[in-house]
């Protein structure tokens, strides 16, 4: 539980100088495990308040259960929730068929990029975590992002001693990644002993399938897993050797150091 | 990945010289210890299998394919596993010397450390370098390991060397590393199991090395530092929030804000969604509390015991390391921030740059290039509080931003003692043994709409000071301010009356008597209009002594000459040639509104919160 605590220290920290630093802040929800202890965080960091918009960019294709639960928190922590949505992309057909990059590039990163072009935010909090998958092991807790929305990785600003990159140029943004140093297990421990709400898909009612990582329907499949409560994950993953991400698509060869070189969450 | 549950995580930075082997150790430890993801492995070897090449362990780490056909790891890259009940957090830290600022940045974050030497290469420029990083940086549990020992035959006599020429490199700075470890990372070598090749060693292996790291628990045990990071007031409460950096805290401590000097006792500790109520907080800790009486503190300053204050001054002396694109100038003004402080500053003086190949030092350079370090003074344009980082961490350093990015890091080594530090003392004791009414400046403030401050007009003679003091109190007073001209003549006569005139001495004690007079007023929640005519030629001097005397309530500092000429530093407005009075006295009123004195012009983000 400690462990746990120091986590959630440096995570409200980084939430706190998001905050001071950022005149128009706002944070990315995708109603995933993830995103949602970031939200719960943020109701640590501000004492029950969450002091910003929260972002969800709807591809169209999500798990209605995952709207219902979005639309159900949104009333009863108050939140102020804007949805976005890449509508040209979807009045032209855009679907995960015409390729899975194309298909993620258009309605998640360009849908987010509109997003964040019509508010003028410029600082965007994110639950990405570096353990998810390579390119994120790299991750600043501020990244910036330049004009284009784009991420150069190879030229990275120094970070130490937590001072963060908080001042930019004009037109560009910074990415804020507070869950950077948590690991899966940890985000389960801390939905556990902070009693989070959290969507049920990730548990197994009784078909011996549970989804582990939460995406677009068509490109995320369930894991073989009897895990239904809680307990039962964090037991399940102590000896699982199954990559998190390993149900979702968008992970296959290269893909993600595309996606997320051009702005991708 | 193995993902088993541990109490505790330990951070741990990897480094060394480039192509030592620091990915190869990293791919190593994760087979070895049965920490790899299924499927993992598989991929990377798919990967090499496609590209025509041989697989490495080191292939596993460096995610980027880009960074694959490079063969070196460009940035931090962290990644977990666990080992006897822990967890660690391994960040891999860059060796190639183009990426000084990732293995800074990666370092920066970490308990413990494991510096790599490749045994045929021997002590290359790197390994010396991040040697002295990790001092500076402040990371003082690491291990040696020399690596590729298979490439010498496994050979005692060149291990011995290289521990003899390593260890003598750090005693000159003073570090002490846990241990030194010979290994073949590639063929496994004394990294989870014990050599075979090298029955000569008895030392722990690598993994060993890691178990033995202590999780530092001991700012807890400091005296008490509270930088405060923000002050929240969401709903009914006004909660000053930040993390603990030393020391505890509870519910009724008394507690001193420095550099501004106010004090209260701690009401609560406020909290979401934790039972029961916290009534204490530690190092580390993220927190919030409220107080028992509204005063008006800010980001940046740090609450303390009564007992162990922080250091004020403008100065200090520092040792950097630079990490900027254009090179650090003597002379030039960098923003300095100490954990949540941000105050504009100058490099005073760069005393040395320090060779960390041999740790030789060069004299008399007014720059400092990337990837230097250097041993320099800063002087910061308003007070701050800060520590030696001998005696405290957190607040023993601090990094330089430059445009837009953070540029150096360091730690301070000395205050020194400016011109300001009697009659800061003076200002400290008065404040503490300060007697206060009913009424506190907080309530005074809501009454009248508006903060006390000083506007401090400066300038030669003959300029139009007192002009622009008596329209701008004028001004103030008609549009329903409580404003007060504070004219230095109207003290000469009277409370000054004892001084002889002329003598550069009494000016000084002109200058205190007036500062007290001025923080007087200040006190009773007045706007105070005031100009340093009675000090001649020595006005900037004495305009500095006010400042140190009414901190912390806002001082505008005006300048006015008649000819375009350098102005003091620390003026908010100059004003120079032919002065339009009228568009003096609003750009004055402007200014009061950006700092919070009068109500927020509307759409203004105020330079600090005000809220009552």
């Amino acid at each position: 539980m400690k462990h746990l605590r120091q986590l959630e220290d440096q995570s409200v920290y980084i939430l706190r100088e998001a905050y001071k630093h950022f005149d128009n802040l706002a944070m990315l929800w995708s109603m995933g495990k993830d995103s949602t202890v970031l939200l719960w965080l943020a109701r640590k960091a501000f004492f029950g308040h969450v002091p910003f918009p929260l972002l969800h960019v709807d591809t169209s294709y999500k798990i209605p259960a995952m709207i219902e639960y979005r639309d159900r928190l949104a009333r009863e922590w108050h939140l102020n929730l804007v949805v976005g949505q890449n509508k040209d992309a979807l009045a032209a057909g855009m679907n995960h068929t015409l390729g899975r990059v194309t298909c993620c590039t258009a309605l998640k990163t360009n849908g987010l990029k509109q997003l964040l072009e019509q508010k003028g935010y410029t600082g965007v909090i994110l639950g990405v975590r570096a353990d998810e998958e390579g390119t994120r092991a790299k991750e600043r807790y501020f990244s910036p992002r330049d004009k284009h929305g784009d991420w150069d990785f190879r030229d990275q600003p120094p970070e130490l001693w937590d001072q963060f990159k908080t001042t930019f140029p004009p037109g560009t943004h910074i990415r804020i990644h507070p869950l950077l140093d948590w690991t899966e297990i940890n985000i389960w421990e801390y939905i556990k002993l902070e009693n989070i709400p959290f969507i049920d898909l990730y548990l197994n009612k009784g078909d011996g399938t549970r989804y582990r990582s939460l995406g677009c329907a068509p490109c995320t499949t369930p894991i073989k897993s009897t895990a239904s409560t809680v307990d039962d994950i964090i037991e399940e993953l102590r000896h699982t050797t199954v990559a998190e991400r390993s149900g979702r698509a968008q992970d296959e060869g290269r893909g993600m150091e595309l996606l997320r070189k051009d702005g991708y969450m | 990945m193995s993902t088993a549950t541990s109490s505790e995580h330990l951070n741990i930075v990897i480094v060394g010289h480039v192509d030592h082997g620091k990915s190869t150790l990293l791919g190593r430890l994760y087979a070895d210890t049965g920490s790899l993801p299924d499927g993992k492995l598989e991929k990377v070897q798919a990967i090499c299998r496609q590209q025509g090449k041989e697989f490495e362990y080191a292939f596993l780490f460096d995610a980027f394919l880009e960074e694959q056909e490079q063969g070196i790891t460009i940035d931090t890259a962290r990644t977990f596993f666990n080992w006897k009940g822990r967890q660690y957090i391994i960040i891999d830290a860059p060796g190639h010397k183009e990426f000084l600022k990732n293995m800074i940045s990666g370092a920066a974050r970490a308990e413990a450390a494991l510096l790599l030497i490749d045994a045929l290469e021997g002590v290359k420029e790197q390994s010396k370098k991040h040697g002295y990083l990790l001092s500076l940086l402040g990371v003082r549990q690491f291990a040696v390991v020399v690596n590729k020992m298979d490439l010498v035959g496994y050979r005692q006599d060149v291990f011995e060397g290289i521990e003899k020429e390593y260890r003598e490199f750090l005693a000159q700075f003073g570090a002490n590393p846990e241990r030194i470890i010979p290994v073949s990372a590639k063929l496994g070598d004394n990294i989870a199991n014990r050599s075979q090749a090298m029955a000569w060693y008895q030392g722990p292996t690598v993994l060993d090395a890691l178990s033995a790291f202590k999780k530092e628990m001991v700012r807890s045990e400091q005296p008490l530092r509270f930088p405060v990071q923000d002050v929240y007031k969401f709903d009914a409460r006004r909660i000053l929030a930040g993390r603990i950096t030393a020391g505890r805290l509870k519910i009724g401590d008394h507690l001193v804000f420095s550099p501004s000097n106010k004090r209260a006792n701690i009401r609560t500790i406020e909290a979401f969604n934790i039972e029961p109520v916290l009534t204490s907080g530690e190092a580390g800790q993220s927190v919030g509390i409220t107080l028992d009486e509204q005063i008006f503190v800010e980001r940046g300053e740090i609450a303390t015991h009564q007992e162990r204050l922080p250091l004020v001054s403008t100065a200090f002396k520092a040792n950097l390391f630079w990490l900027g694109k254009r090179p650090l100038e003597e002379g030039r003004r960098y923003l300095l921030r100490v954990v949540t402080k941000e105050v504009e500053c100058e490099v005073a003086a760069i005393h040395r740059i320090i060779d960390t190949m041999d740790l030789s030092q060069q004299q008399g350079s007014k720059t400092v290039i990337r990837n230097q370090v250097a041993e320099l003074t800063l002087r910061a344009k308003a007070p701050i509080a800060f520590d030696l980082s001998s005696s405290f961490e957190a607040t023993g350093r601090f990094v330089l931003v430059d445009d837009y990015d953070i540029a150096g890091g360091g730690i301070v080594t000395e205050m020194i003692r400016d011109d300001q530090e009697v009659l800061r003392e003076e200002a400290r004791r008065r404040d503490f043994a300060w007697v206060k009414g009913e009424v506190g400046i907080e309530e005074r403030a809501q009454q009248y709409g508006h903060r006390a401050a000083i506007v401090l007009i400066t300038g030669g003679r003959h300029t139009g000071k007192s002009f622009l003091a008596k329209k701008l109190e004028a001004r103030l007073v008609a549009d329903g301010r409580h404003a007060y001209l504070l004219d230095g003549e109207n003290l000469r006569r009277g409370l000054d009356a004892d001084l002889a005139e002329g003598q550069r001495g009494q000016t000084m004690e002109m200058a205190r008597r007036y500062g007290e007079v001025a923080r007087l007023l200040a006190d009773t929640g007045l706007i105070v209009v005031s100009t340093t005519n009675p000090f001649g030629l020595d006005y900037a001097e004495a305009a500095q002594s006010i400042k140190t005397l009414v901190h912390p309530t806002p001082v505008i500092a005006i300048h006015m000459s008649k000819l375009p000429e350098e102005p003091p530093a620390n003026a908010d407005i100059v004003f120079s040639g032919p002065a339009d009075f009228d568009a003096a006295t609003r750009r004055i009123l402007d200014e009061l509104k950006r700092r919070g004195v009068l109500a927020q012009a509307i759409g203004a983000k105020p330079t600090f919160q005000y809220s009552i």
